[in-house]
């Protein structure tokens, strides 16, 4: 049973350079959480701090029951996995799964045992011989992720570990990884996990929940889901998702008959009726209109008429079974997505004209555009 | 048909230009190699006379060492070896062989622990006021060593230390060589801190960082650090002429200047032969431990 409170947690470097601002974190016993964030935004550090490489310059981790700030790693029940692996060079495999166990002085035997049974659960039997010079990157971090699991900590970290693997062995790292976390809740062991990664994929593949950070503050906490569905601020909105979402300046129109429009690249369209009333905001005010390039259309006849609009189509991507479909709205570039068959039939000729565009407004998205934060949720 | 015996020709012919031209560029490469390596080993043969002509002139006889240039003796002998080795004291050369060995190992071993421990330190913690002690240091690497030879000769005297190794090795058991220090600082700084942090987790208190990782992956350095003390402590006159003076106690740097010292005309064969032989352990240690400068460090522990 482990589950991790940050509390008012801030780092201040010795520089004087602040670059956790007290944050506040819950995470559940045996719960997958991904640490997620721009280069610079702290992610990294904050998982430092609770694996006891950081100190901590303010507020308090507790680790279960127990407060860490002032306990060394060994002592806070935390098996961490690096970007770079970590392993020990001049060490076999065997002898780098085995090295904290020795530490702690078990028996030779038990030792043995549970070195094997991490490998085996790893698939790295064969390899326990080997030095990791020996090793490819896929083999090396399956050893590294065999170490943390060896220990049976309380809490996994992983910090990137992901990044230095091509993209193929990183697809499948990514499943194992999740299969691994999931096995040992199962079969009951302490599963927490905090992993720290900058790829979104990761993040909205592996995580139960995302913790969405910037600039060492938390943008928002939830399920991958919900994150993209319901992103509570532009940050959030604009980082989850790619292609990313299409946002541009616009103005609220609130008319006497209860409609709620915006207005856009000069152009004008209603906001559908059950979005439009939980739009927070005032008559005429100036708001950043959002919305993701799967939900802007061709417009065909069905299309409601008042959301429907016009733009000057400038570069077409094919991605196989769709196109990414870059229109020009005024200066702003929107992107769409439209199925490959759509596009061959309708839009192959249509470079550099105008076509009109269905967006449905029912997934869009409206924010505030002092406080960035969204008024349509 | 003809059209096409034409373009086969054609193709005939570039064929042929191009093997002509192939064959211009490997002739082309062949000299330009063959000149390369001629001055290289000219180069390496003038660098090497010098010591090409003390071995040779140890086979020869005293009179013909002076008279000629020539590597190969007119007349062979192994006198200068059977000589020199008794040398003109009650000890054989075997004795100064030993003497050297006996301040040489303990200096080696006192500067390898010493300065590895002052570097741990000085590239992993924090300490107050670090750059001051680095700058310290760096400045002892400047000093002239001439500069401390009277203050230290006093303090071993007060010490009763005189006339015995210690004042040779003692040193070394408190970092005094900051080069060395500042070597494997250097070291470390390139190494990349995972592996110490992952062993941080996995349990290590400091020692046991120093011993159980830094120690192994530090290796290659040690071991230059090691072999320059070597090298440089049997080289090392200055030292044993100004502690050491009673001839039992004698490094073979100073038996060699002893052979000149006694002997009225001195006999060089013997000299030479004798010096033959002393450059032969730093040799053997060198050609031993060079592999392990070329064994790679962090390979696979690290991708970066």
């Amino acid at each position: 049973m482990a589950n991790v409170t940050l509390e008012k947690v801030t780092k201040v470097y010795s520089n004087g350079f602040e670059a956790v601002h007290g944050i506040d974190l819950e995470i559940k016993d045996g719960e997958f959480m991904v640490m997620v964030g721009p280069s610079g935004c702290a992610k990294s550090t904050t998982l430092r701090m609770l694996a006891g490489l950081e100190s901590i310059s303010g507020g308090k981790i507790h680790i279960g029951q127990t407060p860490v700030n002032n306990l060394a790693p060994k002592d806070r029940g935390i098996a961490m996995v690096f970007q770079n692996y970590a392993l020990y060079p001049h060490m076999t495999v065997r002898e780098n799964l085995g090295f904290g166990l020795k530490l702690a002085r078990l028996d030779k035997a038990t030792i043995d045992q549970y070195v094997n049974e991490a490998a085996e659960l790893l698939e790295i039997t064969p390899l326990l011989d080997r030095l990791p010079r020996q090793l490819s990157g896929g083999q090396a971090q399956r050893v590294a992720v065999g170490r943390a699991i060896v220990k049976k900590p309380s809490v996994f970290l992983f910090d990137e570990p992901l990044s230095n693997l091509d993209a193929k062995l990183r697809a499948s790292m990514r499943v194992r990884i999740s299969d691994l976390h999931k096995r040992l809740k199962d079969s009951n062991q302490s599963a927490t996990t905090v992993y720290v990664t900058h790829d979104q994929t990761e993040a909205m593949t592996m995580g139960d929940r995302i913790c969405v950070m910037k600039d060492g503050h938390i943008m928002q906490v939830d399920t991958p889901a919900n994150l993209y569905k319901s992103p509570a601020n532009l940050f959030v909105a604009g980082f989850i998702g790619a292609p990313e979402m299409n946002f541009i300046d616009a103005n609220l129109i609130k008319t006497d008959d209860g409609l709620v429009q915006v207005s856009f690249a000069g152009q004008t369209i209603s906001i559908e009726q059950k979005k439009a009333e939980k739009i927070n905001a005032a008559h005429h005010e100036s708001v950043i209109f959002g919305i993701r390039p799967e939900f802007i259309h061709l417009a065909t006849d069905e299309s409601p008429k008042d959301q429907v609009v016009t733009g000057k189509v400038v570069r077409l991507e094919n991605m196989g079974s769709e196109f990414y479909v870059y229109l020009m709205l005024g200066d702003k570039q929107f992107c769409a997505r439209i199925p490959a068959a759509v596009v061959e039939e309708q839009l192959s000729q249509s470079l550099d004209s105008d076509v009109s565009f269905y967006f449905d407004t029912s997934h869009c998205h409206i924010f505030n555009q002092e406080t960035e934060e969204n008024i349509s949720l | 048909m003809t059209d096409q015996a034409t373009q086969n020709q054609t193709v005939n012919y570039t064929a042929m230009q191009i093997n002509q031209e192939v064959k211009r560029t490997l002739r082309k490469e062949r000299i330009n190699a063959a000149i390369r390596y001629g001055v290289l080993l000219l180069t390496g043969l003038i660098m090497l006379y010098p010591l090409a002509w003390m071995v040779s002139a140890a086979f020869k006889p005293n009179y013909e060492i002076f008279t000629s240039m020539s590597l190969i003796p007119k007349e062979f002998s192994w006198d200068g070896f059977i000589n020199g080795w008794k040398t003109g004291t009650e000890y054989t050369f075997a004795r100064f062989f030993l003497n050297t060995f006996a301040y040489v190992i303990p200096k080696v071993i006192l500067t390898v622990i010493s300065s590895t421990i002052v570097a741990f330190g000085f590239a992993r913690f924090d300490i107050p006021f670090k750059k001051f002690w680095f700058t310290t240091l760096i400045a002892t690497i400047l000093l002239p060593q001439s500069v401390l030879l009277i203050p230290q000769y006093l303090m071993f005297r007060e010490m009763g230390m005189l006339d015995s190794y210690m004042p040779l090795y003692l040193p070394m058991a408190f970092a005094t060589q900051g080069f060395f220090v500042f070597m494997l600082i250097q070291f470390l700084r390139g190494l990349p801190t995972d592996m110490e942090e992952a062993a941080m987790i996995d349990g290590c208190n400091s020692f046991q960082l120093l011993w159980y990782i830094v120690v192994p992956i530090l290796k290659p350095a040690i071991i230059s650090v090691a072999l320059f003390q070597f090298m440089w402590s049997v080289n090392d006159f200055l030292g044993p002429l100004i502690y050491i003076s009673s001839v039992e106690k004698y490094p073979i740097a100073l038996a060699l200047k002893l052979s000149i010292d006694v002997t009225e005309g001195a006999q060089w064969n013997e000299i030479l032969a004798m010096a033959s032989i002393a450059i032969v352990p730093s040799i053997v240690v060198f050609l031993i431990a060079q592999n392990y400068f070329i064994e790679g460090v962090t390979a696979g522990g690290v991708k970066g």
